[in-house]
């Protein structure tokens, strides 16, 4: 089956970013494709290209970004969102008048838009919130 | 169960009060881009997201956006299905008078059924 999830918690201080890495791994060793992984509402913090979490948690940031290099999956995080808490690819750093970047590739700032065509174009969409 | 909660494409749940989060501006946000993107887009409030259609959601002291414009916009974007639980409405005293738009009520075990007849459910 063909997932995308919706991720609305931030990380480490909700559950929901654990839960939905933990479903998409476990979805993808099952043989399901995982092909996008959508931020909104806090999930966006999920991006934060400077996290530096202690070594002995996960990290989430590192998590998300081997979907995208081991399985192609999209991550995918709402501009509107994003803006407003500090989540700045380059381009949007230096039209914004920023002196650093918050956000890089694999993870992508997109439109709301790519979240109905996920949710609409995929298998399942599952939504993990806090 | 009213017709026109079977036609939609998109069910935008609405479960947050107006202040003390952005849940339900970034769901509203939501739905406008899926109506913008040219979806049938019904809205369901559920639990404390029946207080956002009371009137007079201004911006207030919090400093947040006051949502009532952009419930006032959603008719230009073709948004005009705007289910609400009437239990939720009946726990907090209010009745469908006290709300800013026509609305259709359902009873719980017409939510069931609205979940199902829409393909993709956003939960906000």
């Amino acid at each position: 089956m063909r997932y995308a999830l919706l991720v609305q918690g931030g990380p480490y201080s909700r559950q929901a970013a654990h839960s939905a890495l933990r479903f998409g791994e476990a979805a993808i060793a099952r043989g399901h494709r995982l092909e996008t992984v959508f931020f909104y509402h806090d999930g966006v913090y999920n991006a934060a290209r400077l996290a530096a979490p202690p070594q002995d948690e996960p990290h989430l940031v590192d998590r998300f970004r081997a979907l995208h290099d081991n399985h192609g999956t999209q991550l995918k995080v709402c501009i509107a969102a994003g803006l407003r808490r500090g989540l700045l690819d380059e381009r949007e750093a230096a039209r914004h008048g920023k002196q650093g970047h918050s956000l890089e590739a694999p993870f992508e700032l997109t439109g709301l838009g790519q979240l109905i065509d996920a949710g609409l174009s995929h298998d399942r969409l599952i939504t993990f919130s806090p | 169960m009213h017709d026109d909660s079977m036609k939609g494409e998109v069910l935008v749940i609405l479960r947050h009060a107006p202040h003390g989060s952005s849940w339900l501006r970034e769901g509203l946000d939501a739905a406008l881009v899926a109506a913008a993107f040219g979806r049938r887009v019904t809205l369901l409030f559920v639990g404390e997201g029946v207080t956002a259609l009371v009137a007079g959601q201004a911006a207030g002291a919090l400093g947040q956006k006051g949502t009532q414009p952009t419930l006032e916009m959603l008719a230009m974007y073709d948004i005009d299905t705007l289910l609400v639980d009437c239990q939720a409405l009946d726990e907090r005293g209010l009745g469908t008078a006290d709300l800013l738009l026509p609305v259709t009520t359902l009873a719980p075990p017409e939510l069931a059924a609205t979940l199902a007849a829409h393909p993709l459910v956003l939960n906000f």
